[in-house]
């Protein structure tokens, strides 16, 4: 039954781990051939595999684990797909009805753990009741704002048989968001792209949710208009980077003209971005002379933190697709001339062009390793996974992504761990697709058992390890703002990479000295299996443009000589 | 640039009912939240206000329509004007929530709670008690030679007021249920 109800909402790859609690589940799979089940080696790399599967597909992942601790170790990836709307469902198994509540063996309070981190969960008690749930599960998981949702199914439910309801029977009809934006809010927001004369576009991973047809919509918008866009680091993609208007990632670490446009901007248009801390620094400061709109699925992120002038609640391709209509048959006006000057004066902060570096003689720097993988990959039919710190910044800063779903990071919760497995997400989705993950080394090592997941599926998975031996974003903070005392930020005891790949059967390739590197990418590429390339980069390097937190946009660290002394105590409360 | 037709963040053009967005005013405002009664609903309602530091005043829950399984949660809330609308908008994203309605800005309404009232004394004190009662309209429910149960149903205000004139007449337990409210008049 359950393998029916996924057969019918679609599925053909569930990611997972079995227990007890499960085996009636296992015992479905092992019976069909429909749907390819991959053994991962931790629950929580189940849930960071469905996500990258999710992210690079646009379709829903489906993890199945079994009760107790399985279930707990999937509580880190359900938080981190809450965070960064990621659609995916999962199956737990639980211990029989009639043990429920008596701490039984592999007993957790799944439901109630799992309460804050899904958009919704559920305990079936009743078999007649089970596919029922399963098809409202696919539909609340990807319908209004996205999220991972959990489906807590006891054994003995398992066991029993009952009538099974198909997917169109399923009760789904009061989960029903709005998708059409508000006509008058439509239409004043067109007046203001009319008038505007220092306008920008914020985008965000709301545009990737929505799928490729509102990322054609905001191309079609951002062309006809010549209005800058700058994206967040989810929305990365969702406007091409090679694109003419395309102004840089913004952000803490987003580009130096991208942050002083927003600063300085007339008219603010967010689309499916939700004004995270990492965006708008301190809140008093942010933007201070524009008129802000902002179209999201979601009403609780309108008005959650900055105060909008227009909020229009939509889904972004359907209100895009209205607004567009409007402004045509308006006769397709902005204020040229105007909008003209602003593009001279953000030409004027991107000459200062805030991501040099200069390329050491002995050592890697990480941003040239990365300018050269950009450079021979760029052509590929390539994804990008990435773990969290200073590696995951440089990536988003020095590679270039043109198409949407090309691009997977944990960005709400910074979850170190979550590019490897995510990568195998991508990996199975995609198989004869370049799938590369960005890694620091000590994320890498957080959920490095799935190699064994990795060589077992023969997925060609690249792991690029910028090794600084330092957990380096800790390592910066802990300069610029704690007197450069270093407390527990070195990587020590750092296993052979190289060897370690070997003894999972993989291949490993070491890599220190700049004129080795093209060569040494290359061969990552020409290899047809999963690779650990360990690059050795500068164990020092600061990720730069900077925005310390609490700081206005126009406060922006450039480089190590504007940080003396630049982040204030009450800066370093913040996170 | 051209001037917004609607004017910085007033209340008729927002998404909501906004009004000045950067009051730091408090209000109480009372919620009537109509959810489908399925298990754990009321822990998902509860676990939103603790999990994002919001004030529950006063909480009441039952089955209002059986053969639609819906039960109604009236939530009195203190907070800013902003604080109260992201409220209102997390309530409406929980899945089994069918309808979020703010009493206070809806138009007038009615709330009501009852009480009961332990009151133990002698002699003047308890002559006292029960005349305060009758002017409060408290009814005796129980009675012994040293103590009364006195009921009342009234707003939260008056509940207080009582509960007040009763501490130094022997009062020794209050149970209340909770704010029960409804809009005037035909929806
Ligand atoms: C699970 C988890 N624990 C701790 C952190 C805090 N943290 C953020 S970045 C970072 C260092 C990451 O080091 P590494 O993976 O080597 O990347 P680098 O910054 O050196 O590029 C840490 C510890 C986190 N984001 N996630
Ligand atoms: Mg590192």
């Amino acid at each position: 039954m359950i393998v029916q109800a996924l057969k019918d909402q679609g599925v053909d790859t569930v990611f997972g781990y079995p227990g007890g609690a499960v085996l009636p589940i296992y015992d479905e799979i092992f019976l069909q051939n429909d749907i390819r089940h991959y053994l991962v080696r931790h629950e929580q790399g189940a849930v960071h595999a469905a996500e990258g599967y999710a992210r690079s597909t646009g379709k829903p992942g489906v993890v199945l684990v079994t009760s107790g601790p399985g279930a707990t170790n999937a509580v880190t990836g359900l938080t981190d797909a809450l965070m960064d709307s990621i659609p995916i469902v999962v199956l737990t198994g639980q211990v029989p009805t009639f043990m429920i509540g008596n701490d039984a063996f592999q007993e957790a309070d799944t439901v109630g753990i799992t309460r804050p981190c899904t958009k919704h969960n559920w305990l079936v008690r009743d078999t007649a009741d089970l596919s029922n749930v399963i098809h409202q599960a696919f539909h609340v998981a990807t319908h209004g704002r996205p999220g991972p949702v959990l489906v807590d199914i006891p054994k003995d439910v398992q066991f029993a048989s009952a009538a099974y309801t198909a997917p169109e029977n399923a009760r789904t009809s009061h989960y029903a968001p709005k998708t059409r934006g508000d006509a008058d809010r439509i239409e004043e927001l067109v007046a203001l792209i009319e008038s505007a004369e220092r306008p920008i576009i914020y985008s965000g991973g709301g545009v990737i949710n929505s799928g490729v047809a509102a990322s054609q919509k905001l191309r079609e918008l951002v062309d006809g208009t010549n209005f800058p866009i700058t994206s967040t680091l989810m929305g990365l993609g969702a406007y091409p980077a090679n694109g003419r208007n395309w102004v840089g990632m913004l952000g803490m670490h987003g580009l130096y003209e991208a942050n002083l446009a927003m600063h300085d901007c007339d008219l603010m248009i967010n689309i499916g971005a939700r004004f995270d801390d990492r965006i708008t620094g301190r809140l008093d400061a942010f933007s201070p002379g524009s008129r802000k709109v902002h179209i999201d699925i979601d009403p609780s992120s309108v008005n959650k933190v900055i105060h909008v002038d227009v909020p229009i609640i939509g889904d972004v391709d359907s209100v895009l697709g209205d607004a567009l209509a409007l402004w045509k048959s308006r006769g397709s006006k902005t204020r040229k001339d105007a909008v003209e000057v602003w593009w001279a004066k953000i030409r004027e902060w991107r000459s200062i062009n805030c991501l040099a570096f200069t390329q050491a003689t002995k050592t890697i720097k990480p941003q040239h390793a990365l300018t050269r993988l950009e450079a021979l990959t760029k052509d590929h039919d390539r994804y990008i996974c990435t773990e969290v710190g200073q590696h995951q910044m440089w990536a988003a800063q020095y590679l270039g992504f043109n198409e949407p779903h090309r691009w997977m990071t944990s960005g709400g919760l910074g979850t170190m761990g979550y590019g490897f497995p995510a990568s195998i997400g991508v990996q199975v989705a995609h198989p004869g697709a370049l799938v590369i993950n960005v890694a620091g080394e000590a994320s890498w090592l957080m959920n490095m058992q799935e190699m064994g997941t990795a060589v077992q599926y023969n997925l060609p998975v690249k792991q690029f390890i910028l090794n600084n031996e330092r957990l380096g974003m800790v390592r910066q903070w802990q300069e610029l703002l704690h007197g450069e005392r270093y407390s527990q930020s070195w990587s020590e005891a750092l296993p052979d990479f190289v060897k370690l790949a070997e003894a999972f059967g993989a291949k490993g390739i070491l890599c220190s000295d700049p004129d080795d590197l093209d060569d040494a990418i290359m061969e990552m590429l020409a290899y047809d299996g999963p690779v650990i390339f360990d690059c050795v980069v500068e164990k020092h390097e600061n990720c730069f443009p900077m925005i310390p937190s609490g700081e206005p946009h126009n406060k922006m660290l450039l480089g190590e000589a504007s940080t003396k002394g630049a982040i204030g105590t009450k800066g370093a409360v913040m996170v | 640039m051209a001037p917004l037709k609607i004017k910085k963040g007033t209340s008729k053009h927002s998404a909501y009912d906004l009004r000045d967005p950067h009051s730091e005013g408090l209000e109480r405002h009372t919620l009537a939240v109509v959810v489908a009664n399925e298990a754990g609903v009321l822990a998902r309602v509860i676990g939103l206000f603790s999990g994002r530091g919001y004030n529950i005043e006063s909480l009441t829950v039952a089955e209002t329509d059986h053969r639609g399984h819906l039960s109604r949660i009236t939530v009195v809330t203190i907070g800013t004007p902003s604080v109260i609308e992201q409220i209102k908008a997390q309530l409406g994203r929980i899945v089994p929530v069918h309808e979020v309605h703010d009493l206070t800005v809806e138009g007038p309404s009615v709330e009501r709670e009852l009480a009961l009232f332990k009151v133990a004394g002698e002699g003047n004190d308890r002559i006292e008690a029960l005349r305060l009662a009758e002017i409060f309209r408290a009814n005796v429910v129980d009675s012994t030679l040293s103590s009364f149960v006195f009921e009342m149903t009234g707003t939260s205000e008056k509940i207080d007021a009582f509960a007040e004139l009763m501490r130094p007449l022997g009062l020794q337990e209050v149970a209340r249920t909770g704010v029960a409210a409804l809009s005037r008049g035909t929806a």
